[in-house]
């Protein structure tokens, strides 16, 4: 059952992390998904010193606006400070996250918290936390709970939003001319980036997260030219690293979420090296003949 | 010259637009009328972009305004359609030439609404104006040059707009494109729609264009071409730049600006 429940874990997470990782890596963002999962350190910090506890919702709500904060900060550098986006993502999310271990540091007797279980997590005590109903019944898990209910909100986010976040990453300056606001669906990917990574960090930590933001779409981009393939794919590809790597992580009795992490990696090399449509062995050049 | 219009279908008052505090475009003060072909030219950095994006409100103006159909921009957003500069975008992008040209569709689908067999008609039938209807599910990154920039056009044209801002889409397209874009541009001149294209090819800006504005930072003229394409106001705008001045001067040599061909 243990088993079921961290594979379950590690693909809810892989869900929603490869689908907005597709968005992030199209936009040329991918590492924003780095800096969020940093920056937004002192948020739960201060989240937690004003609750007193660690329940998921106040430190989701205190985490994600850090990570909102934090997006807006590396477009108002870039933007008025006139820095590269990179430099920008750099200053913020690194100063953020100092603010953050400043923060654990001076309240250190306060706070159960540290940097490690932040960065690394750890995706194999998911099974001991379980939500047990007053009645005594045992619902699983309470972070599934949790990232079931964020992984919806996402899945409805893309489905709903699927055109606009599709023209707004393509092409931003004609949708802004026929009047699709690029700055409302910017800010709302960010936001849905935001509390994802938090959601997701607590139970797999940091490294993880931006693996999966990343990589699964990357391997994706490199199997497909069309988008909706393209998310679809790097779903399937974040769901069977969490799989595989779990199985890994079992056989070599090592870190599920280093295994994980480990997957999504082969699974890239595997893609860059067979695709059928980029793979640099298997070339299937496309002289399709000109129909007219 | 500046030259204004009657009931104009682009009103622009005291435009100024900087970038870094530093203004691009100075004052600009021009009426457009309706259901023209106008060339937007000057030299390289003379702000001709910057002049359409600004218009279009898609940069912010430091002063002055702009009106299309006699309103402030954001009530005819979907009257308007751009075609931007081709290297713009990623055309390594994960899309269909099809995917893109339905793009056209969604300004007028508003949110939360799919694409309809309406729509879908509609995109084909852009695709089939610009001679692409056999490349619909062709990969946006298996296009020429001249095929990527007719896609853009298709998906203005899918958009049915009464206004079009084009971005140099003459810029390093074949002959063929060239022809069909300007017969395309033309038809709609026909059909009575204001088409506003930023191009820096003096020798064809004669015959395509029935107005057109020079712009050098400032705006040098704005009129009706064959009284607008003269050696004076040509030597204003391009004043100081050697190498286009003797394209002028080549061009002047010719002394023929042959009045506007139908």
């Amino acid at each position: 059952m243990n088993a079921f429940w961290i594979i379950l874990t590690g693909s809810l997470v892989a869900t929603c992390c490869s689908l907005l990782g597709c968005y992030l890596i199209l936009r040329r963002m991918a590492m924003v998904g780095d800096a969020i999962s940093h920056a937004v350190l002192p948020g739960i910090v201060i989240a937690f010193l004003f609750t007193g506890s660690r329940e998921s919702v106040p430190m989701l709500i205190g985490a994600g606006l850090l990570g909102v904060l934090t997006t807006f900060l590396i477009e108002f550098f870039h933007r008025y400070a006139r820095v590269q986006a990179d430099a920008a993502i750099g200053v913020t999310f690194t100063w953020l996250f100092a603010i953050g271990i400043i923060l654990i540091s001076v309240f250190a007797g306060q706070v159960d918290l540290d940097q490690d279980c932040v960065l690394y997590g750890e995706i194999a005590y998911v099974p001991l936390d379980l939500w047990i109903t007053g009645g005594g019944l045992s619902l699983g898990p309470r972070t599934v709970w949790t990232l079931a209910v964020v992984t919806l909100l996402i899945i409805l986010f893309i489905v709903l939003g699927y055109k606009e976040l599709f023209l707004t990453t393509f092409d931003p300056a004609y949708a802004a001319a026929i009047g699709i606001s690029t700055t409302v669906w910017y800010y709302s990917l960010m936001t849905a980036v935001s509390f994802t990574t938090v959601a997701s960090f607590e139970s797999v930590g940091a490294i993880l997260v931006v693996a999966l933001l990343v990589a699964p779409p990357a391997t994706a981009y490199l199997l497909t030219d069309n988008f909706k393939q393209m998310l679809l794919l790097s779903v399937l590809a974040g769901i069977l690293a969490s799989a595989a790597g779990y199985y890994l992580a079992v056989w070599i009795d090592g870190s599920i979420a280093g295994a994980i992490a480990t997957v999504t990696g082969m699974e890239f090399m595997l893609a860059f090296l067979f695709s059928p449509a980029r793979g640099i062995l298997i070339k299937r050049k496309q002289l399709q003949p000109v129909q007219h | 010259m500046i030259l204004q219009v009657e009931n104009p279908v682009v009103e622009v008052h005291d435009l100024t637009v900087s970038y870094d505090r530093k203004p691009v475009l100075w004052g600009i003060d021009l009426t457009l009328p309706a259901g023209a072909l106008v060339g937007v030219i000057g030299p390289n950095g003379a702000g001709k972009s910057t002049l359409i994006k600004a218009m279009m409100d898609l940069l912010p103006a430091g002063s002055g305004y702009v009106r299309i159909f006699d309103k402030p921009i954001g009530q005819v957003r979907n009257r308007i359609s751009y075609v931007p500069q081709r290297e713009s975008v990623d055309w390594d992008f994960p899309a269909s030439v099809f995917d893109v040209v339905l793009m056209g569709r969604y300004g007028k689908l508003g949110l939360f609404k799919r694409p309809r067999k309406a729509d879908k008609d509609a995109a084909m039938e852009a695709l089939q104006k610009v001679g692409m209807q056999g490349f619909a599910n062709r990969q946006i990154s298996q296009l020429s040059g001249g095929q990527q920039q007719r896609v853009f056009l298709a998906r203005a044209l899918a958009q049915n707009a009464d206004i079009y801002f084009m971005d140099e889409p003459f810029a390093g397209v074949d002959i063929a494109t060239e022809t069909a874009i300007i017969e395309l541009l033309r038809t709609m001149r026909e059909q009575g729609k204001t088409v506003i294209v930023v191009h820096h090819d003096l020798q064809s800006a004669t015959e395509y264009f029935d107005w057109v504005v020079l712009l050098n930072l400032r705006l040098v003229a704005s009129g009706p071409t064959e009284k607008i394409l003269t050696q004076q106001l040509l030597e204003q705008t391009y004043g100081g730049k050697l190498t286009v001045l003797t394209k002028v001067g080549e061009l002047l040599k010719k002394q023929e600006f042959p009045s506007r061909e139908r």
